[in-house]
């Protein structure tokens, strides 16, 4: 595997990077979508931030990446119970996968030679506690969203085929990315995207400059362009830590709660999903920028990437839905 | 505009430079029939210092990434894989690329992308314009080369000198790429409107292995020319503009480096010459092809998420366990796989222990058989004089469609625009009892909303496209559109609000048929027809069942 592309280094796409970095704070917030141009840097910016995260401490050899060998479950079989750290998992989920593979089944493997009924755990388990990418989402066949559905709501995975009965926990934070012009997605799924942003080739002639500097720089040196931008990262991730600690801490005002909820009756978004994502996307914000309860500020800021997703499509409105959400946000928050 | 002996000199030296550098090229869009051409140039690929092998777009997962041998794993009793296909040190040529699905291409582009796949060359054979690889993959393709005018007494054996290649391999990490090109590059592609800064990226490694070909420590200025016409000029989407001066480039050139510098080397490249170059390079008739882009993208290039398209053995009503051969695909029916060995465990059992012994021929995989139910959405003209009738003739043909729909798998939806709007009178449904119901009583009379009716009618085909329905519109009418889609009688306005919507209905690749029930045929609706690109009749006086008969076979057809 090539070494990642440092995240401090990707050039412009600040929503991009802050809706990473917001889920990276609170993973609850549910997941991002990046919908955009080729060669944006959507697959590279998700590599990056899950190079720049803190490792994880889990069970070593636990399908799931359990943080104690409690939480292993039983049909793993006896893993030890040495803790050990590892980088955060990033699990790519391929198109034309299988439901065998996404939720794990039969091990088929010792079922023929050793016959014996084992279950092979799939990428749900392995994604546990980190980032389960899928690139190209909208291609996703169906059967499979409705997988993913299902268990990125619950968080839980539960198998029951082949004769195997089986659950295990399944959190993580879904990155979905795509090129709108091969296909929508479905509603429901856009709906359990947390946030969602739009990506586009830069306009300005001097930052597409800087993007193939830095490129071209990384792909004749990549160890020495790392060292170049290690701070940078550095700096960035001990912000998340920060921002982690303290979040738990964050007021959150009745007012807030007001404009959140105003917003969304506004923008006629379906369920509380939006208000809920809103309102943790602004606390996760608040956490990251140092401050101490969430202002509607923060709720201006993230509005666009938190509801955009979540609007009625109206095939005549050409104006596209981040101007909706900015027209909304400026007649409600004034 | 290009001359075939250069475009088949320029495909030898895009090779040349693939041989040099396959892991930063990544490759080349071959786009060309069989042909002396072709079979010459893939000659070629022996240069390239990998393996080359051939793969097709129906390939499997197992193939492609490796996976259980099976029959080695059942002889062993132990587990057994195949290789992959995909390997960093194998160049894959992927034959009859315009027919490659677009998971099978984002996996490959993941290969090109994580270095897992040491070079692709996709050998396209498509005809028009619109059969073309995707773009996910192209656009991790350094060259784009079209050899359709290349003939065969043109193509010669080029033999790219393996000795040259090697060494130029070897001088490529010592050759220097100055850095005030890489502005002048990326306003060059700017000014032809490439987007994506893979190209950039590649004119600069090809520069790059052109320079160390050459012997050069340095790229030069014929390094970068040949570079932009390998990379760039299949890429230009529009043309620059004609006046040299152009305001927003100028400034932006003088500031961006001090000339001085780096005078010893070549500094700046007139634009000017390198806009020449690439126009000079530019296939022939790209502007007639611009415009032919935009109606590929629009014309419905629908993902695998919805509807239509399905592959019969992962859901769906369950079909008895078959045998068949197993790959990474395939669900094993155990039950039944065990039910088929158990007759010839006794002849089997040379061994003494116990165990169940199952050979390849044994496995059966499970089968699924699922239809993807089609939704006619009726939208029907209720204004004016002649309403009822029609509306009747409307009812007859839902209530006909309805009751073969258990066998069709059929539903039907009814929308009626009269006045100033649409209404939905029916949602889609497959109850005769309910739809029998609700039809019983219809207003008619008012203006003609055209554009209402069918805006209605594509929401409702979205919204059952999302739910996996098939649907297809069938437009019964006999006038033009008054109505415009904000409710006023704008005849202008209605035509054109007509338009726009029959346009997205195209867009999304719905089939349609508009039934012209006027006394006489009508050309607005037939022109509208077209612009949605669906099926034209014109049915005076038609009864419910010459309707349904004609709806049927349109949309069958």
């Amino acid at each position: 595997m090539t070494l990642a592309f440092p995240f401090s280094a990707i050039v412009g796409q600040e929503e991009m990077k802050l809706a990473l970095i917001l889920t990276a704070i609170d993973p609850k917030i549910g997941g991002v979508l990046v919908f955009g141009d080729r060669g944006t840097g959507k697959s590279t910016a998700v590599r990056a931030v899950a190079e720049l995260l803190p490792t994880i401490k889990a069970v070593q050899g636990c399908p799931v990446n359990a943080a104690t060998p409690d939480d292993c479950p039983d049909w793993a079989g006896a893993v030890g119970k040495k803790i050990v750290a590892r980088p955060t998992p990033v699990v790519d989920l391929p198109l034309g996968v299988t439901e065998d593979r996404v939720v794990g089944a039969l091990d088929i493997e010792k079922a023929l030679t050793v016959g014996e009924k084992a279950f092979q755990p799939g990428l749900l388990a392995q994604a546990n506690r980190g980032y389960l990418y899928i690139d190209e989402v909208n291609l996703l066949e169906d059967h499979i969203v409705d997988l993913l559905l299902d268990v990125a709501q619950s968080g839980e995975n539960v198998v029951e085929r082949e004769g195997l009965s089986i659950r295990h926990p399944a959190r993580f934070v879904l990155v979905g990315s795509g090129n709108p012009e091969e296909g929508e997605l479905r509603p429901q799924l856009l709906d359990r995207f947390g946030l969602s942003v739009d990506v586009t080739s830069p306009t300005d002639i001097n930052q597409r400059i800087e993007v193939i500097r830095r490129r071209d720089a990384y792909e004749m040196n990549p160890e020495k362009f790392l060292e170049t931008w290690r701070g940078e990262d550095l700096k960035i991730r001990k912000k998340i830590e920060k921002a982690r600690k303290v979040m738990p801490n964050i007021a959150t005002p009745d007012e807030a709660l007001h404009d959140c909820a105003e917003l969304c009756i506004a923008l006629g978004s379906d369920g509380l999903r939006g208000e809920l994502t809103l309102l943790r996307t602004a606390r996760a914000l608040a956490a990251y920028k140092g401050a101490k309860k969430v202002t509607r500020q923060h709720i201006r800021q993230i509005a666009p990437i938190a509801l955009r997703h979540r609007l009625r499509r109206d095939p005549l409105d050409e104006a596209g839905s981040s101007t909706r959400v900015g027209r909304v946000v400026d007649s409600v928050l004034g | 505009m290009t001359p075939p002996l250069e475009t088949w000199l320029r495909a030898n030296m895009a090779l040349t430079l693939l041989c040099i550098d396959p892991a930063g090229l990544g490759g080349m869009w071959l786009r060309a029939r069989c042909g002396p051409a072709r079979d010459c140039l893939t000659a070629g690929f022996s240069a390239l210092p990998l393996t080359v092998r051939r793969i097709h777009p129906a390939i499997t997962d197992d193939a492609l990434f490796g996976g259980l041998d099976l029959t080695a794993t059942l002889s062993s009793g132990h587990f057994v894989r195949t290789a992959g296909l995909m390997q960093p040190n194998a160049a894959l040529v992927l034959t009859m690329a315009e027919r490659c699905d677009p998971s099978l291409a984002v996996k490959l582009a993941r290969g090109l992308d994580h270095g897992t796949c040491g070079g692709l060359v996709a050998v396209d054979e498509g005809v028009d314009y619109d059969e073309r690889a995707p773009e996910t993959l192209t656009d991790r393709l350094a060259f784009h080369i079209d050899l359709e005018s290349v003939s065969a007494t043109l193509a010669e054996p080029s033999d790219p000198d393996p000795m040259a290649i090697d060494t130029a391999r070897r001088r490529l990490g010592a050759v220097s790429f100055d850095p005030v090109n890489i502005s002048d590059l990326t306003h060059l592609a700017a000014s032809f409107g490439i987007d994506s800064p893979r190209a950039i990226l590649f004119a600069m490694k090809a520069a790059r292995a052109h320079a160390a070909f050459f012997g050069r420590e340095c790229v030069g200025v014929d390094d970068i020319k040949a570079a932009v016409e390998l990379v760039f000029a299949a890429r230009a989407v529009v043309l620059p503009p004609q006046d040299h001066d152009d305001p927003p480039d100028l400034p932006e050139e003088d500031k961006t480096q001090d000339m001085p510098q780096s005078q010893d080397t070549l500094a700046q490249i007139p634009q000017d010459m390198l806009i020449e170059t690439i126009k000079a390079a530019m296939p022939d008739g790209v502007v007639d092809a611009l415009s032919k882009k935009n109606a590929a993208q629009t014309a419905g290039q629908k993902g695998q998420g919805a509807g239509t398209e399905r592959r019969g053995n992962r859901r769906g009503r369950p079909l008895p366990a078959r045998q068949s051969k197993y790959d990474s695909r395939a669900r094993i029916d155990l039950l039944a796989t065990l039910r088929a060995a158990a007759p010839w465990q006794t002849i089997r059992r040379l061994s003494a222990d116990h165990r169940i012994e199952v050979r390849p021929s044994d496995l059966r995989t499970k089968q699924y058989k699922q239809h993807s139910d089609r939704l006619i959405i009726f939208a029907v003209d209720a204004s004016g004089s002649s309403a009822v009738s029609r509306l009747n003739e409307a009812k007859g043909a839902v209530e006909l469609l309805l009751a073969q729909s258990y066998a069709m798998r059929d539903h039907v939806g009814l929308i009626a625009f009269r006045g100033e709007q649409a209404e939905v009178l029916l949602h889609p449904t497959r109850s005769l009892v309910q739809a029998k119901r609700q039809l019983a009583a219809l207003p008619g009379g008012g203006g003609t909303p055209l554009a209402a009716g069918l805006k209605a009618a594509m929401q409702m085909s979205d919204e059952a496209t999302r739910r996996g329905l098939t649907p297809a519109i069938a437009m019964l009418t006999d006038g033009r559109a008054n109505i415009a889609l904000d409710g006023s009688p704008n005849r202008k306005a209605a035509a054109e609000d007509a338009e726009t919507i029959a346009k997205r209905i195209c867009a999304t690749g719905t089939p349609s048929v508009v039934i012209d029930t006027a006394n006489r045929p009508q050309p607005p609706l037939k022109h509208l027809a077209q612009t949605m690109n669906g099926t034209y009749f014109a049915l005076p006086r038609a009864d419910a069942r010459r309707l349904s008969a004609a709806i049927s076979g349109a949309l069958d057809a």
